[in-house]
């Protein structure tokens, strides 16, 4: 393992308590052990570890990573909490494969204060009662008459005799490993968690003091610009690199396969010889065209495994068949972008030999989601050992998921080893829209039978779409630089599911069908162990895809509630009210009321502005069937003449569990009602037979529309607002991604509302809204 | 072929001689490589996102598509590094960091320098009435008289950053 020697020394460091904890169910049985003398190590396979500072700070080595989020300072709350100290007194150390030994996992699907949250609690709780302990025997006092406050452990209220953490431990090295039966701190004492804690980094974010991985600047680093092939299948023919030659700070062309950048000593340089190198490409076969999707996506051609969801409920068919109604609705959204504002930028130092202190021989910076597989996947790159390379996590542009910064590390990895210098890779704009791993298009038919009194008595949804998870896992034929030095994706292990986020629904159905239809991405052919695997040249269908925030639950959602609209429509009943017949969870409905009650659904609809349509929708999910619930309603004023939507107002009854930082939670439900208000209205990825044509922000004179766009300002909703459900008894649940799910269907509900036009095909352009516009 | 250019620039108020090999260079490199200033960030290189803004003499300018040879000998130029003073944030940052108007926080110098600009401008025309919500968005989205340029943020901070920017414009107007 590459952390052994650095996990070994700070462990070996006296005047500290280390506390080891893992998400590993193993080390759990691992009795809690106080041990004064070195050699009582505890097992190192562990994820994470918490330790105390002689000067009695303390220091959080996560596997979890700040994506801007404000995971950090929601941790760091958890610890404060628990220990008695000042929020300024905890540090986080994240994503480092040398510090943060073992997560194999990434930092997604709002997953990081649900799963880390209690397991960071029970280890700074077990440190604290060892520290309790300590003071006890020093100071000669029974620990319940013990107090602690900002680091120190004292006698009753005024502390007397305190001792601070760091004398406590003196020059001892303590090493323990998480009691899971440790006593924690009643959540009814509470005085850090639950409160709105300004983030900890937006500071020196505003202060021009943050360092981005786009700021890591490296000794004697070199620059350089990688030069994609002109077509998603396009291999490489030939290049004539002598107009390089007059730029001045140019180097070398480095070209492997189909991979080709241009390094240079400065920056500009760069992008300059990049832009007159001449690169002969011969085109593939073509994408399947975007103007046939989205039948292409349903073409069984182009599926490679179809199969249940989740075990169908009652006999879906018969109950279609009897049924005193049906409908039936198809419903579309196409590939969407991350499309985050500062495109990846990956830093990589490969020596041509390892370092013989630490065995390292790769240093790579990224603002990847998980170390490890990115260590993997780099390591079979640069056909080196996973233990000498070494990724170091720095927090990028906010990512939304797995967007090109794995593959801006590995460009700068494979391009240093060829130099043998540190080289720097920033991405360009048009690199980001261009090869960015997309959210996949993806296609639903929902078909819906109700009875006489408008009661819901089949409910049947298919879903077709290519694979929503791509991730390095290891691979360097995840990885762009990868797939263009001819490796080639790993076989697929079992792919149904990757898309169904959010596609079954919590209502109450007795007959009820979820279907997925698994799209391939690319060819593929059984290889010799009968997995799946691509056919070599790869060759793409469809565009590269991969994780976007909430996966399939933006689209999955979109379809099922817009299609609940629907059958309440049919039945005669108000929407509100058809939902609530199948919700019996008292959490569910208590968000429902929730949300009703701020957006007072139970009085008139918003007054139309002059020559407008107003209305209003809803939508309602349960994030994975399992964890936070979520109810939303969108007003919204529709202009009958051009198609225009203005989203005026949201409301958004939220409850994840226990609320941790209310203000950073607030900020994370406005961030997605906006960017999911963004993907609803206007961004749809354009492309041609050859790839992405859409790679800037807006139209000029050398990108002609349609190019990827985002809300501007004056297109937010001018009115987010945030019930939050706190149940501080509860476990808290990740906020990342929920409010994300209910916003397409809540929109296009309202717009149905508004005007009688049912929005079946995301984003609802003007042109779109216009065409459904009844006559 | 490239030409080479020397320019003295006034940075943040410390006079720099700057020379690049190719006078077309962009100022954006320049401030971030050769001076180390990392308040300025690339997101666009086309002025389409605002990511890059400073203002020179006070006008708000897109460093990734100001070239060096359209700069004047002695231009001031003030980025993101340049506000407030040690332990003294300047009215906007406070207020960016008191209505925690971010998340990742990358469209930060964007949004701070592009609303210095604008309210340093209302100033210099006289106006000094706090804009409105509407206003400030406006500016924001490119639709203010005279102002075309457009400002983006993808984590979806904007009400928080529009609050920011008002409550920063009652201290500085």
């Amino acid at each position: 393992m590459a952390g052994t020697i650095s996990r070994r020394r700070f462990l070996a460091r006296a005047g500290t308590l280390a506390v080891a904890f893992s998400f590993a169910p193993a080390l759990a049985h691992i009795p809690s052990t106080v041990a004064s003398a070195a050699g009582a190590a505890p097992d190192l396979a562990v994820d994470s570890w918490l330790v105390i500072e002689p000067d009695g700070s303390v220091t959080i080595y996560s596997g979890k990573v700040e994506l801007g989020t404000g995971v950090e300072t929601a941790l760091s709350q958890i610890v404060a909490e628990e220990l008695f100290v000042d929020l300024n007194q905890v540090r986080f150390v994240q994503g480092d494969t040398s510090l943060t030994p073992g997560d194999k996992g990434y930092t997604a699907g709002s997953q990081t204060i649900q799963s880390e949250g209690p397991k960071l609690r029970v280890a700074a709780a077990t440190a604290f009662q060892a520290l309790l302990a300590l003071a006890s025997q020093q100071i000669g006092v029974a620990k319940p008459a013990l107090r602690a406050q900002g680091g120190k452990i004292g006698i009753g209220h005024n502390l007397n005799r305190a001792r601070a953490y760091g004398q406590l431990i003196g020059q001892e090295q303590i090493q323990l490993t998480s009691d899971p039966n440790v006593t924690l701190k009643d959540p009814a004492d509470y005085t850090v968690v639950g409160t709105p804690v300004p983030r900890l980094d937006l500071p020196d974010k505003f202060l021009a003091r943050f360092t981005y991985m786009q700021d890591v600047r490296v000794e004697g680093m070199l620059h350089a610009r990688v030069v994609r092939p002109a077509g998603r299948n396009a291999s490489f023919v030939s290049l004539d690199a002598s107009a390089c030659a007059s730029v001045p700070g140019f180097l070398q062309v480095v070209q492997q396969g189909n991979f080709v950048g241009v390094v240079a000593s400065d920056e500009w340089a760069a992008i300059q010889a990049a832009k007159v190198l001449t690169v002969t490409w011969q085109q593939g076969p073509a994408l399947a065209a975007e103007a046939d999707l989205p039948q292409a996506l349903q073409d069984p051609a182009n599926i490679y495994q179809s199969g249940p969801t989740v075990p169908p409920v009652g006999d879906v068919d018969a109950a279609l068949a009897g049924a005193a109604a049906t409908r039936e609705a198809t419903y579309f959204t196409p590939f969407q972008m991350h499309a985050s504002v500062g495109p990846s930028c990956g830093v990589a130092d490969v020596r041509n030999a390892p370092d013989p202190a630490t065995g390292i021989q790769a240093t790579v910076w990224s603002g990847t989601q998980g170390v490890y597989p990115l260590q993997g996947a780099i390591a079979q790159l640069l056909s080196l050992p996973a233990s000498a390379v070494h990724v170091i996590y720095a927090e990028a542009a906010g990512c939304y998921g797995h967007n090109g910064a794995d593959d801006a590390a590995a460009d700068a990895a494979l391009l240093s080893q060829a130099m043998g210098q540190p080289v720097r890779v920033q991405w360009m704009r048009q690199d980001e829209h261009g090869w960015e791993p997309l959210g996949p298009a993806m296609v639903h038919t929902l078909r819906g039978g109700i009875d006489a009194n408008g009661g819901v008595v089949a409910w049947d949804h298919e879903v077709w779409t290519p694979v929503h998870s791509t991730r390095p896992g290891g691979a360097a034929g995840n990885l762009l630089a990868g797939q263009e030095t001819v490796v080639l994706p790993p076989a697929l292990g079992s792919p149904v599911g990757s898309g169904t986020r959010n596609q079954p629904v919590n209502y109450a159905f007795p007959n009820n069908r979820v279907t997925e239809h698994a799209v391939a991405n690319f060819l593929m052919a059984r290889n010799g162990s009968g997995k799946l695997a691509a056919t070599a040249p790869l060759t793409y269908t469809f565009p590269r895809t991969s994780a976007l925030r909430s996966l399939g639950g933006f689209s999955n959602s979109f379809a099922n509630e817009s299609f609940m609209d629907e059958l309440a429509a049919a039945a005669g009943v108000d929407p509100y009210e058809f939902r609530m017949r199948y919700l019996s969870d008292p959490r569910a409905v208590a968000v429902m009321q929730a949300m009703a009650g701020q957006a007072g659904l139970s009085g008139s609809k918003p007054e139309a502005w002059p020559g407008m349509k107003s209305g209003r929708g809803i939508a309602y999910l349960q994030y994975e069937n399992s964890l936070a619930y979520v109810a939303a309603a969108a007003e919204v004023q529709v202009n009958p003449g051009t198609g225009a939507v203005q989203v005026t107002r949201v409301v958004v009854a939220h409850d994840c569990g226990q609320v941790i930082n209310p203000d950073g939670l607030k900020n994370q439900i406005e961030g997605n009602v906006i960017q999911a208000t963004s993907r609803t209205l206007k961004e749809q990825v354009a492309y041609d037979a050859n790839g992405v044509t859409s790679v800037v922000w807006a139209p000029n004179p050398t990108y002609a529309a349609p190019q990827y766009t985002i809300l501007h300002f004056t297109e937010v909703p001018a009115a987010i607002e945030v019930v939050l459900i706190d149940q501080p008894a509860a476990a808290a649940w990740g906020a990342g991604e929920p409010a994300t799910e209910v916003i397409p269907a809540a929109i296009g509900n309202a717009i149905f509302d508004a005007t009688g036009a049912r929005l079946r095909t995301a984003p609802f352009t003007p042109d779109r809204v216009l065409a459904a516009l009844p006559s | 072929m490239a030409t080479p250019l020397t320019r003295k620039l006034s940075i943040n108020g410390t006079t720099h001689w700057v020379s690049v090999d190719d006078d077309t260079e962009p100022l954006l490199y320049v401030l971030r490589n050769q001076l180390g200033l990392n308040g300025p960030k690339f997101g666009c290189g086309l002025a389409q996102c605002g990511a890059c803004t400073v203002l020179v003499d006070g006008t708000i300018t897109r460093s990734c598509v100001k070239k060096m040879n359209t700069l004047n000998d002695g231009a001031s130029v003030t980025t993101l590094d340049g506000l407030g003073r040690p332990g003294q944030p300047h009215p906007l940052q406070q207020a960016f960091i008191a209505q925690q108007a971010g998340q990742c926080a990358y469209c930060g110098n964007a949004m701070i320098m592009g609303a210095l600009g604008y309210l340093q401008g209302r100033i210099a025309a006289g106006n000094h009435d706090v804009p409105s919500e509407d206003e400030i968005k406006q500016f924001l989205s490119g639709e203010s008289p005279g102002s075309p340029l457009v400002y983006l943020c993808r984590c979806g901070s904007h009400l928080r950053i529009v609050r920011a920017i008002q409550q920063a414009a009652k201290e500085m107007l």
